[in-house]
């Protein structure tokens, strides 16, 4: 496929310059002109008045591989220190849903851990679980994780494997992808199946959250995405159900990189965030660390965590693992309180499906009021130490 | 040591803005500037070259306007900087962007190659360890801090997210780095010159004797189906009179969501 400007027709008029949301278009000598930057996403193509974009579709040449012997979803399961990672079990959830679509096999895939872990993921929907133990696999690393994902896809050909897009899941998997020449898709916050191709629609976040788009992996398999934690839904979890697992082993891997030390770092916030039913978040608007120490204290008082805002983290106001949006943490919580945070389409994509979300700045026309369940227009450094007071009285 | 260091420019992604009307984005004087983290990369690599000796090359792969960005590094003081620019690498995903990547690092030689950990348009973070598996060498994603560098070995704090891991690995080695490992230093006023002055070496696919079938659209599995806005839609509650009372109502709906 390639997309093509009929310079005969073309005007020069420039409309399709500013449509391409990748900057790929430019106007040389009166005619618009596609530069390498173009990534074939057909914006431009509804966008021209003279209809001198067209698409044209040509031999991508290569042989094709035979799709149809590649069948079953797959989930990477996650674990760290013997424990399943939540994400794991979040996608359980959506390959459970994709599994039944395809009229297939749902496979948990489990590195490390123990047997009780193996039929924890059975219980959360796992048709089949390959369970790959040992020293190699206890911790995690990077190329022991890497080559025997990739044995086991030589060897069962899944057609969609999930993997978390955690600190884990993005490192390895894409040494997966580049190794079996397929398509990966990171950090998809939904999946869908195409009704007509049976091709795995892979949605996610692009340019800062300011654009979703959807990605396709047509002519490879399998189709591999990682997946934000705390998007997808959980399964239901039931112990009595029956499934298969299969021990495999990968003695003869070895890897360049060793884990000296596993270091965990305060795990109050960095867990909790992710967990939280209340989030209070501060941004820009709070003017300085001392207004942090307002949002701490209401969240406190609310028996919540504490988020933030990219700008407060890089004012050095507060610690990174706080931060929540495309760069930070992706979180859901009942409540979400938003402080002098203006709502940068970036940190809406990380707390937008919070249940509840409660607004807090001086400009009604911040873009934050468009997500928020309630709004109070007013400066947070005034708002908020009424609040805490008034709270304060209620419980007292 | 030979550091490759890889770098995108990249729209201010902080500055794009959507058209209601269109769906589209809003691209007018929005900015190009270099990746934020790919300036943590190339600052990690002109430590390593202040320390040890040796050498910092740049690379990108871009239009020709990308010259700019390499330009912008060498007025941090990198050594040398290359152009991977041809038509056929139009449409490449994350697979034909570490292929070709790939091919040009082989081609100038290295020891070790240091990424951002990703770019903030796509926020992938995936050319890196991708990289590494086309060199054939091990990778450390999220490095938030070196702590020993010899000719042979490398041993770094690399985040997680629930903390950190202390990993050690042998060299040669893929590094990509996260914003908590340096402070970017500024231009020099010599370094702008120097950046004034450079000229632009450039690598097209026959001089990195890449495959074709493997560039590009042809070698991109991935395929953009479409883009479209991202939805924002809440049921919305108001609160009503002035800001003590709407802080009491406010209290009050908290007080029924059992949170008080």
């Amino acid at each position: 496929m390639r997309i093509i400007i009929k310079t005969e027709i073309c005007s020069g008029c420039g409309e399709c310059v500013s449509s391409c949301p990748f900057d790929s278009i430019e106007i040389k000598d009166g005619k618009a002109f596609i530069n390498e930057y173009c990534n074939f996403c057909r914006t431009c193509l509804n966008v021209c008045p003279e209809g001198a974009i067209v698409e044209i579709e040509d031999d991508q040449g290569g042989v094709k591989a035979d799709l149809s012997e590649y069948r079953g979803v797959w989930v990477f399961a996650e674990q760290r220190e013997g424990k399943i990672a939540s994400v794991a079990v979040e996608l359980l959830g959506i390959g459970r849903v994709l599994a039944d679509e395809r009229n297939t096999e749902l496979s948990a895939i489990l590195f490390g851990a123990g047997d009780p872990q193996a039929h924890e993921l059975i219980a959360w929907g796992a048709d089949k679980v390959y369970h790959a133990s040992g020293l190699a696999f206890d911790r995690f690393s990077d190329e022991p994780y890497a080559q025997m994902l990739i044995t086991l896809v030589q060897e069962h050909k899944p057609e969609i494997v999930l993997a978390g897009a955690t600190a884990i899941g993005r490192s390895f998997v894409p040494r997966v992808a580049g190794r079996l020449k397929t398509g990966l898709t990171a950090d998809c916050t939904a999946l869908e199946i195409d009704k007509e191709s049976g091709n795995l629609l892979q949605i996610r976040p692009a340019f800062g959250g300011n654009i979703m788009a959807t990605i396709l992996c047509p002519n490879y398999r399998p189709q591999i995405a990682t997946v934000r934690p705390r998007v997808m839904k959980k399964g239901s979890y039931d112990p009595g159900r029956r499934g298969e697992i299969i021990s495999v082993t990968g003695n003869s891997i070895s890897s360049r990189t060793k884990v000296l030390e596993i270091v965990q770092e305060t795990s109050e916030c960095m867990i909790n965030l992710q967990d939280a039913e209340i989030i209070v978040s501060g941004g820009r608007g709070l003017g300085g660390p001392n207004g942090f120490e307002l949002v701490k204290e209401l969240a406190g008082l609310l028996g919540g965590t504490v988020g933030a805002s990219r700008a407060a983290v890089d004012e050095g106001w507060i610690p990174y693992r706080h931060q929540v949006g495309q760069t930070g943490k992706t979180v859901c919580p009942k409540i979400y309180i938003a402080c002098g945070i203006s709502g940068a389409v970036q940190h809406l994509v990380g707390m937008q499906s919070s249940d509840i979300i409660i607004a807090i700045n001086k400009n009604p026309e911040a873009p934050i009021f468009n997500v928020a369940t309630y709004g109070i227009i007013g400066d947070v450094n005034e708002v908020l130490p009424m609040m805490i007071r008034k709270l304060k009285e209620v419980k007292a | 040591m030979n550091c490759v260091v890889c770098i995108k420019q990249v729209p201010d992604t902080a500055e794009v803005r959507i058209n209601p009307e269109t769906n589209t984005l809003i691209r007018e004087g929005v900015p190009s500037i270099i990746n934020p983290y790919d300036l943590h990369a190339v600052e990690a690599a002109l430590q390593i070259r202040d320390g040890i000796g040796g050498k910092v090359t740049v690379i990108t792969m871009g239009p020709p306007q990308a010259e700019e960005a390499l330009r912008e590094t060498v007025s941090m003081g990198v050594d040398e900087v290359k152009l991977i620019s041809d038509r056929a690498f139009a449409g490449s995903d994350t697979w034909a962007t570490s292929y070709t990547l790939s091919r040009a690092i082989e081609k100038i030689g290295f020891d070790i190659v240091i990424c951002g950990k990703q770019a903030i348009d796509g926020d992938t973070a995936q050319v890196g360890p991708e990289i590494a598996e086309f060199l054939d060498i091990p990778h450390i994603a999220y490095v938030k801090k070196i702590e020993d560098i010899t000719s042979s070995s490398i041993r770094v704090q690399r985040m997680m997210d629930d903390g950190y891991d202390l990993v050690e690995s042998s060299v040669p080695v893929l590094l990509t780095v996260v914003k908590e490992i340096n402070t970017p230093r500024l231009p020099s006023l010599k370094g702008k010159m120097a950046a004034k002055k450079a000229v632009i070496a450039k690598m097209d696919m026959k001089s990195i004797e890449a495959d074709e079938e493997k560039v590009g659209l042809k070698g991109s599995p991935t395929q953009v189906k479409n883009i479209f806005a991202p939805q924002t839609i809440k049921e919305k509650k108001v609160l009503e009179g002035n800001l003590e009372q709407q802080i009491d109502a406010m209290i009050e709906e908290l007080g029924r969501m059992k949170c008080v």
